[in-house]
């Protein structure tokens, strides 16, 4: 047993509101750059859609992550032998137009324009060539699922459902959406640092922060092929990678990431899981049916004795442990299991969980009679002239999650690695959870009932009110349990984080200035 | 011998050579994050491809026939001894200089045909461009009018270089050779000479070591089987992680 530490991550999808503040706050710190501006870190994109950068699922098309080779695992579009042929030029090189041109406005047009009949504009400008151009596209231009013959029909992970499925999916009366924020997954068997000539990206031993060395970072860019998640970006102007950094300066000081600690939906859940590092070959290379579960088997009960005496034995501090011990995204994953991994099957073990939402797939569309719902309210109520009533009974438990408007296969494509029985139960879970605290709070279902549906999913009435507690009323730190950094094992608490201002992001100090 | 000549083959070479080693070793120790082939893939990849890649393997094949050449002059020339092998040698010579001439052709239509491509170039680049490029020119004349260098080169440019490297240099051969020769070693001493200053320094770094190391690479600032040992002292020296 080789245990390790691992600051991990969970977002609750069910209340993941759409609003971008957590990309712009990490936009503001980290990429608001020459060469970075294209970069979002952490982005949110509304699914169905085809995401940032454009499919960047199908890795028919970009060639990450992955893929078993015999008993073996190997990557699929870069390596040793491949990274190496292709070195000259990369031809599973993502280009800018896959993700979008930077653009800015002239601004300065509308203010210095002479007066004139005609109002001027602000006609928009690319920020790589200064050209004007026209904006064709942007990191989420399919919010909301504008745009949708283009960008929500040609999502991959739609490729395995019926035409049928398909159909009923994009029916106005019937659309659904749900978002996902993705940052980097911090992932246990990285493909980023498998794929990089140089060795410049590293996982750090002491939290798995993955990180880029960018004074050793050459440009060969393969990570940015290799990454499935397409989290390891290049930056055109200093001709180096980069990616997200999980705010690490800020977690050695104790707080949040940026993007976690401004979530305004509070979806953001942060903390230390134990590892064993031997079990990484392993479980990376499963079946593709078992892929989830070795993972978890991978992640180990902190309270354990034994557990805990191995982990001091390698190194991890009695701060780290007991941090394991409250973490969140432990209780969640672990201990609920209702939170799964972003597509494991690209095998690189992702340590960012989500919980899928229950919203899209709940509720439906029925049609009731308005003379029938108007005879139910309040005289004073305004009334809708339409059939149509936003269903959200929980009368046919289970029948409703059988079926859904959102077609189970389409999230199990997404967190299950096309396995629909785990995602149906992670669903069943919040719809029980739901149904104990309706009875709890509102008294109006049949006791029976209640009981079956907790005893259905294996939960106690305790447990439901616990996942209740942290999925809704849980506090900063009971979100964030972040382990206290050891100024003696810390890269930055040495220095003088002053000294850092405006040079390339931490640990040396040296102008971003471009070679040539 | 001319005092041009001293100076293009006796001056030039060590000015080029001191300017190397100090240039490139003095930018790896102070600024490194310059050290970068620069990747301009990202923002344009079509035309790329049908550059550096006939650029860069031919380029290497003349590198390593040239290297050849000079350290192992006398397998040349035996080699050379069969018309068959030589006229083989010759050829593929040849062949790998038009295709480095191609290659170059098209990096320099990109780099400065291409908006988002100039957006991202230096005159250094211009320069080193054009610098290889007349140099692939140079070497494809010669090859074309004085046959067989691989011949000449193993039996008088070989020496002259050793000479150089061995601080005695003798230049009385390469005075002897048509200008066109002569530009050609000024040139090679110019693109070392530029090295530093360019680009030019990713070919100091190409990651061979890939190959060996294990894919996955976990770093500790502080080693994991000490840090709990209450035996070990505490010390301020951090524990590189480059
Ligand atoms: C094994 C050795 C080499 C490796 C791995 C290598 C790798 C690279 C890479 C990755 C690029 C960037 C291509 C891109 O834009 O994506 C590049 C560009 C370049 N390389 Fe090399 N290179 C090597 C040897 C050489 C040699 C020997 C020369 C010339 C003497 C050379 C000259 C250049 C030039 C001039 C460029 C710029 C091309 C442009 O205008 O975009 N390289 N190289
Ligand atoms: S998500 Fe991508 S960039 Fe992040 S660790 Fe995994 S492979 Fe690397
Ligand atoms: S953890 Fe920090 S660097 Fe990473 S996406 Fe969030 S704000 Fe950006």
């Amino acid at each position: 047993m080789d245990i390790r530490a691992q600051i991990s991550m969970m977002f609750h999808l069910d209340k993941c509101i759409g609003c971008h503040t957590c990309s712009v706050a990490c936009k503001n710190i980290w990429t608001d750059r020459k060469g970075a501006e294209y970069m979002w870190w952490n982005n949110v994109e509304t699914k169905p859609g085809t995401g940032y950068p454009t499919k960047w699922e199908d890795q028919d098309v970009y060639k990450g992550g992955w893929k078993t080779r015999g008993q073996d695992i190997t990557l699929r579009g870069a390596g040793k032998l491949r990274g190496l042929l292709n070195i000259f030029h990369n031809p599973h090189l993502p280009v800018i137009d896959d993700y979008y041109e930077p653009f800015t406005y002239k601004y300065l047009d509308l203010i210095e324009s002479p007066a004139q009949d005609d109002q001027p504009t602000a006609r928009p400008v690319s920020m790589i060539t200064g050209k004007p151009i026209d904006i064709k596209m942007g990191p989420n231009w399919d919010d909301d699922l504008s745009g949708t013959p283009d960008f929500a029909r040609r999502d991959p992970n739609l490729a395995n459902l019926t035409p049928a499925e398909q159909e009923a999916m994009f029916q106005l009366e019937k659309m659904a959406f749900f978002y996902l924020p993705r940052i980097c997954n911090h992932c246990l068997n990285p493909a980023c640092v498998a794929s990089c000539p140089s060795g410049a990206i590293y996982k750090r031993g002491e939290d798995g922060v993955v990180l880029i060395n960018q004074k050793v970072c050459r440009a060969w860019r393969m990570c940015v092929t290799a990454c499935p998640y397409k989290k390891s970006y290049y930056n055109w102007s200093t001709g180096k990678s980069e990616k997200c950094i999980l705010c690490y300066p800020r977690l050695e000081a104790g707080h949040a990431p940026a993007c976690m600690h401004s979530c305004v939906g509070r979806i953001r859940y942060l903390g230390v899981m134990l590892y064993d590092a031997d079990r990484i070959q392993e479980a990376a290379s499963a079946p593709e049916d078992e892929l989830v579960d070795r993972q978890l088997d991978m992640l180990l009960d902190p309270f354990d004795p034994e557990i805990i005496a191995a982990a001091k034995a390698n190194g991890v501090s009695d701060s780290t442990i007991k941090s394991a011990q409250l973490s969140p995204v432990y209780r969640f994953v672990k201990e609920w299991g209702m939170a799964l991994p972003l597509h494991p099957e690209f095998r690189t073990l992702p340590m960012l969980f989500y919980v899928p939402p229950l919203l899209p797939v709940m509720a439906s569309v029925s049609e009731a009679r308005a003379a029938d719902q108007k005879s139910k309210m309040a005289p004073m109520a305004k009334k809708w002239e339409d059939d149509w009533l936003y269903n959200t009974s929980t009368e046919e438990l289970w029948g409703t999650i059988d079926q859904v408007r959102f077609p189970i296969q389409y999230m199990a494509n997404m967190f299950g690695a096309g396995d629909g029985a785990r995602v149906t139960e992670v669903l069943k879970k919040l719809m029980a959870v739901r149904i104990h605290r309706r009875d709890v709070t509102v008294g109006d279902m049949k006791p029976a009932k209640v009981k079956a549906t907790l005893a259905d999913v294996n939960l106690t009435p305790e447990q439901a009110d616990e996942i209740y507690t942290l999925s809704t009323l849980a506090r900063f730190d009971q979100r964030f349990v972040i382990p206290p950094a050891h100024r003696e094992q810390a890269i930055e608490m040495l220095d003088f984080t002053g000294d850092a201002k405006g040079s390339v992001g931490f640990g040396f100090r040296e102008q971003p200035a471009r070679g040539n | 011998m001319s005092p041009l000549d001293t100076f293009l083959f006796t001056a030039l070479p060590y000015v080029a050579i001191i300017v190397f080693l100090g240039g490139t070793i003095y930018r790896y120790r102070a600024t490194r994050f310059k050290y970068s082939s620069l990747s301009s893939g990202f923002l344009e990849k079509r035309t790329l491809f049908w550059g550096s890649m006939p650029f860069h393997w031919g380029v290497m094949m003349l590198f390593l026939g040239h290297l050849i050449a000079f350290l192992f002059p006398r397998s040349v020339l035996a080699w050379n001894g069969e018309p068959v092998r030589l006229l083989v040698l010759e050829v593929a010579a040849f062949i790998f200089a038009l295709s480095v001439l191609w290659g170059l052709a098209m990096l320099m239509i990109r780099r400065v045909g291409s908006a988002r491509i100039r957006a991202v170039s230096s005159y250094m680049d211009v320069l080193i461009l054009s610098l290889l490029m007349a140099q692939t020119v140079l070497g494809l004349l010669i090859a074309w009018n004085f046959r067989w260098g691989s011949s000449w080169f193993a039996a008088s440019l070989t020496p002259y270089l050793r000479s150089i490297f061995a601080f005695q240099p003798d230049i009385a051969a390469v005075s002897a050779m048509p200008w066109l020769v002569k530009l050609h070693i000024v040139g090679a001493f110019l693109i070392v000479l530029a090295i530093p200053f360019s680009r030019l320094v990713h070919v100091l770094v190409v990651p061979l070591h890939y190959i060996w190391r294990p894919y996955q690479l976990v770093i500790w600032n502080w080693r994991k089987d000490r840090v709990r040992d209450p035996e070990s002292g505490w010390t301020v020296t951090r524990p590189r992680n480059t």
